[in-house]
């Protein structure tokens, strides 16, 4: 993908010849690149919202794009506003953010991946690329307790687990899997959510909820200029 | 009763509609019969008025009703769950004493308004709301 040589080879534990290039290989991440995540996810989320609540239209309650767009632009002045000024921090107060503003069940969902994944940074300057992967995981464990739905529900957990195991590849990686995770929701049947009072009615269709979540991490993959 | 002081449960209704969340407070309320009733507040819809749940309304109702006794929040559905789970689980959102109460929506509430306006504890409010699962209707 795009500005390719940035961020590469760190994941692919390639030999080093220089100092410079080992200390590109344990990446930091650091505040800048958490503001950059959740900014492109705003900006995807605003690109996107009408298919987003067109896919929510024959399954859902036609609300999940504006619930989305509605939460991430309160995330997108909440940072311009507080200035967190650590990953872990960026990530709680996003999260929190989301469950106060989306009005929808992906506002907890989501506030509640970010809120736990942030707390799981703790209040470090900066993390690496396996302390998020690992944060993440926390955080779809969360979601995954909160909600109930197991993969093959027609959830966003089909689109999330998938990412947060392809994370330890790269961003490039996850993003593709939340992409084809949310894909593979459309031949099957809701077991979660007001999608699944549809019963089969809700096969064909793929599920908002995986579409945005595959959506966040295109923009994570886009933060990390991959 | 006898002491015009006691503290009682507090009941916070939510819903993803205002009028429905409005409309049981209401109800319960009136089946709780003649006198002073417990508080209860509703939490219904979004702030602009919209179907939905909104965490700063259960936030603020359920700050509104507590008076010491314990809070009981009751709710419809979906992201109003939800929505109440996360926000205990926050640990700051809600009044310490506040719980969630698994019980069917106007029968819970109709239970839970009884009883809390009886005087009674948290845990008799809960069970009592609880127990509206066991009524059948065939």
């Amino acid at each position: 993908m795009g500005r390719a040589g940035q961020h590469t080879g760190a994941a692919l534990g390639q030999v080093s010849e220089s100092t410079s290039v080992s200390i590109k290989e344990i990446q930091l991440l650091d505040a800048d690149f958490f503001r950059r995540w959740m900014t492109a996810a705003a900006a995807s989320v605003d690109r996107e919202a009408e298919r987003l609540t067109a896919l929510d239209s024959p399954i859902g309650d036609a609300d999940h794009g504006s619930n989305m767009q509605r939460g991430f632009r309160a995330v997108r002045t909440v940072l311009e506003t507080e200035e967190p000024a650590t990953p872990g921090a960026i990530l709680q107060v996003a999260g929190r953010r989301l469950i106060s503003s989306v009005g929808g069940a992906s506002g907890p969902l989501y506030g509640t991946l970010f809120r736990r994944a942030g707390k799981a940074l703790g209040d470090a300057a900066e993390v690496t690329e396996e302390q998020l992967t690992e944060a993440l995981r926390t955080g779809v464990e969360a979601v995954t307790a909160l909600g109930g739905a197991a993969p093959g529900d027609k959830t966003m957990i089909d689109a999330l687990v998938p990412a947060v195991e392809a994370l330890g590849t790269s961003f490039a990686a996850a993003s593709a899997a939340a992409d084809k995770g949310a894909a593979a929701t459309t031949p099957l049947q809701a077991r979660k959510g007001r999608a699944s009072y549809l019963g089969e009615r809700s096969i064909g269709h793929q599920d908002p909820g995986a579409t945005s979540s595959a959506l966040l991490f295109a923009a994570l993959a886009e933060a990390a200029g991959e | 009763m006898s002491e015009s002081a006691q503290k009682m449960v507090g009941v916070v209704l939510v819903s993803h509609s205002a009028a429905v969340a409005e409309s049981v407070a209401e109800l319960a309320k009136g089946l709780a019969g003649g006198g002073a009733t417990a508080p209860v507040a509703a939490a219904g819809g979004t702030p602009d008025g919209g179907l939905g749940t909104s965490a700063e309304l259960i936030s603020e109702a359920a700050f509104a009703v507590d008076q010491g006794a314990g809070v009981a929040l009751l709710m419809d559905l979906g992201s109003a769950v939800l929505t109440v789970k996360t926000l205990l689980a926050a640990g700051d959102e809600l009044p310490a004493n506040a719980r969630l109460i698994d019980a069917p929506f106007v029968e819970g509430a109709v239970a839970a308004v009884v009883t809390a306006s009886a005087g009674a504890d948290l845990a008799a409010v809960e069970a009592a709301a609880k127990e509206a699962y066991t009524y059948r209707k065939e």
